[in-house]
């Protein structure tokens, strides 16, 4: 049986998904279409599938549920079929009232309904869901530039003839959603069902209304921590990676977005879950702004087809960072205090209209250095935010309508967000939570709007690290080739 | 070891003393565990609330009225209610992550010694029932969870019984068909309770009023929260 290896992920999961049965039910039986729909690609506790129990024994007997056994174990290690969880202490044993006996269970993905040793997962195997071909369902009209053009040539390519991955190694502010139309549409005029998986909920939220203002005859479902139709049984999801816990074989193609920050906090279970989503034949998009060492190497070695676009959608270049050296700076911001080449670079900046983004190493830091900065900026409109800081949606829209002059933040903003005009400042670049792809995700928050598309960006360190070295380079490597193909 | 409730490993660290005297592994890490608050000082005597009075002004209400006077001695719980504990309780109940309820273990063992060590000798420990309805769909019953961490045999004694429909039953009917329990059998030694949670103190007088029908002595109740 052909497997698919998605060796971006290999070194962190490398799994067989042949327990999902592939077959279709021979039995032939008048069945209303949106009954496939509503469970094909599926993976679905009992209590997940909203049948009675008579019309559900009824479609077990057909065939068209198939049970598999939800947790498996070899070799003293258990497997959460579910979620992938084979960790030790995420399993635990509980005297179950439902079959009176004593088993485990998965902790790792409780929050979406508890899987029990003693209850099988369940599969679809009935008639296959068909879904709708439009001819056009793309009613999108702008235009792309030369370097989008290219790469969505090249993305409908994969998407259409299936059995592919292509990375698509765009900068950040390239305007990447604009690029998938095409080959979206194209996937759906063939039929095809299409998930776009992304580790954040903001961006599914940002994205969903987008997609239905271009696809607005096409099913589509928003899926995320939240969201309220939890069914996703359109045509087209847009979905955070967790929610991908319910499909296997589900999709034609699927998009993963920011495929560099999936392992975030290094957990096994997203890379599990999304390459079960897709089918065996399925086209495997990757975006990404900065690809880690790994995908890096692969595209080098030729191994994974790539395209570029190295230009963002206004046709500036990005800007490059400049690195400042600061002796003292760690002994500095420890007593709450600023290098003087900060206020120096502050008073003389050139556009001194723009906000400011300043990123610092830790979340103590960014509270510690708010005072300071607001008495020596003489700047009244200041914060701070981070992860755990409830109040952190309502300051990133605070800053984008300019209530606030200057956000001090940790590594949460470095990605997905886009503010107009902003200057940005990274305070202890040295720092090891700065690592090349943050700091160039960092860099990318600058000179986004088509209205000021440039903007400066400024390291504060007190001694170079490969990571800004690198940052940098890559920065540089990108406008270079930016160059050529505009 | 890794704590139950944020997943961090929690480090022990080995002296000369807990070599030769090993304690009992920890359940939650150090930023964890002082989120539990124990109830130890000035609390209500009759119910184990935090309170600045002997007697509390719920559990006055409850012994002034005649219906409810005395049926139970009193209530002693583990921990105060607190956020930490409901995303706790929330997530071992609701979700049904069993293994949460050895994060309670050791301070729910204490506290029932210091409470319960005399009347514990003769008192049988009866946890409240759930419906089947909720026992199927939670996978276990959570005070038969607690019981069981306690150390001392357990009995089921009560049974929970369905409501019905309200609206068709006589006045009378539905004053006793608010009480959701029933014993079979009769009963002449003393009972401690056992729940989850210690609300308004209804549900466990509900409990006790059916165990005293059938010739229970006393009856004290014991929760893992208040
Ligand atoms: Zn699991
Ligand atoms: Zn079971
Ligand atoms: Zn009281």
């Amino acid at each position: 049986m052909f497997q698919k290896v998605f060796s971006s992920f290999q070194s962190l999961f490398n799994s067989s998904y042949d327990w999902i049965p592939t077959y279709t039910s021979q039995t032939s039986h008048q069945l209303d279409p949106s009954t496939s729909q509503l469970f094909a690609g599926k993976l679905l506790l009992r209590q997940d599938i909203p049948l009675d129990e008579q019309d559900f024994q009824a479609l077990c007997t057909m065939d068209y549920f198939q049970p598999v056994q939800a947790i498996v174990k070899h070799q003293f290690r258990f497997t959460c079929r579910r979620c992938g969880n084979n960790k030790k202490t995420l399993f635990s044993e509980i005297p179950c009232s439902r079959c009176h006996q004593r088993h485990v269970y998965c902790r790792k993905c409780i929050e979406m309904g508890r899987v029990l040793a003693c209850e099988p997962l369940y599969v679809w195997t009935g008639p296959t869901a068909e879904w709708e071909r439009q001819e056009t369902p793309c009613t999108w009209q702008g235009s792309l530039t030369n370097s989008q053009q290219q790469a969505s040539d090249r993305i409908t390519k994969a998407m259409v003839n299936g059995n592919e991955e292509l990375m698509v190694w765009a900068v950040c502010g390239a305007g990447k959603t604009e690029m998938l139309f095409e080959g979206i549409a194209a996937a759906i005029a063939q039929g095809k069902r299409v998930c776009l998986a992304t580790p954040r909920a903001d961006v599914v939220r940002e994205l969903l209304p987008r997609f239905q203002a271009s696809f607005p005859e096409t099913t589509m479902d928003g899926l995320y921590g939240g969201s309220e139709d939890k069914r996703g049984t359109a045509q087209l999801i847009l979905a955070t990676t967790h929610q991908l816990i319910r499909y296997a074989h589900a999709f034609d193609v699927v998009i993963i977005d920011e495929i560099d920050a999936f392992p975030y906090h290094g957990d096994p279970s997203l890379p599990f879950v999304t390459n079960r989503a897709a089918k065996r034949d399925a086209s495997m998009i990757y975006l990404t702004a900065t690809p880690r060492k790994q995908q890096k190497s692969r595209v080098q070695a030729n191994k994974l087809a790539t395209v570029f676009v190295p230009v963002r959608f206004h046709g500036h270049p990005l800007p490059a960072p400049k690195l400042h050296l600061c002796f003292s700076l760690q002994k500095q911001l420890k007593a709450a205090q600023l290098p003087e080449a900060l206020l120096k670079w502050y008073r003389k900046r050139v556009n001194p209209k723009r906000q400011l983004l300043i990123f610092v190493p830790t979340i103590e830091l960014a509270e510690k250095i708010v005072p300071t900065l607001a008495e020596k900026l003489s700047i009244s409109s200041i914060t701070s935010v981070h992860s755990s800081d409830p109040e952190r949606e309502t300051k990133v829209q605070q800053l984008r309508h300019k209530e606030i002059f200057v956000l001090v933040t940790t590594t949460i903003l470095e990605r997905g967000v886009t503010f107009p005009s902003v200057d940005v400042v990274v305070l202890d670049a040295g720092h090891r939570v700065f690592d090349e792809a943050a700091l160039v995700q960092i860099a990318g928050r600058a000179g986004r709007s088509p209205d000021d598309p440039t903007g400066e960006v400024i390291f504060f360190h007190d001694g170079r690290t490969n990571a800004m070295v690198e940052a940098v380079q890559s920065i540089k490597a990108m406008n270079k080739k930016g160059r050529t193909v505009k | 070891m890794k704590c139950l409730w944020c997943e961090d490993e929690i480090s022990m660290d080995i002296t000369w003393v807990n070599v030769f005297f090993p304690e009992p592994p920890k359940k939650l890490c150090p930023s964890c565990e002082p989120d539990l608050e124990p109830l130890k000082d000035s609390l209500c005597h009759r119910c184990s609330r935090k309170s600045d009075t002997s007697v509390c002004p719920d559990c006055e209400r409850w012994e002034h009225h005649p219906m409810w006077k005395g049926v139970l001695s009193f209530n002693r719980s583990v921990f105060s209610y607190n956020s930490t504990l409901q995303g706790m309780i929330a997530k071992w109940k609701y979700r049904g992550d069993y293994v949460l309820r050895e994060a309670f273990q050791e301070v729910s063992r204490t506290t029932f010694k210091q409470t319960f060590q005399q009347i514990a000798k003769e008192a049988i420990l009866v946890p409240i029932p759930l419906s089947e309805e909720r026992l199927y769909e939670r996978g276990f019953n959570q005070a038969e969870a607690i019981a069981d961490l306690l150390g001392h045999p357990f009995q089921q004694k009560l049974e929970r019984i369905d409501g019905g429909k309200q609206s068709k039953k006589s006045r009378k009917d539905r004053i006793t068909s608010e009480n959701p329990f029933r014993v079979e059998g009769s009963i002449n030694k003393p009972v401690i309770l056992i729940d989850d949670i210690y609300t308004t103190g209804i549900t466990v007088r509900h409990a006790a009023i059916r165990l005293k029908e059938v010739g229970c002595p006393t009856v004290y109740s014991f929760t893992l929260a208040r």
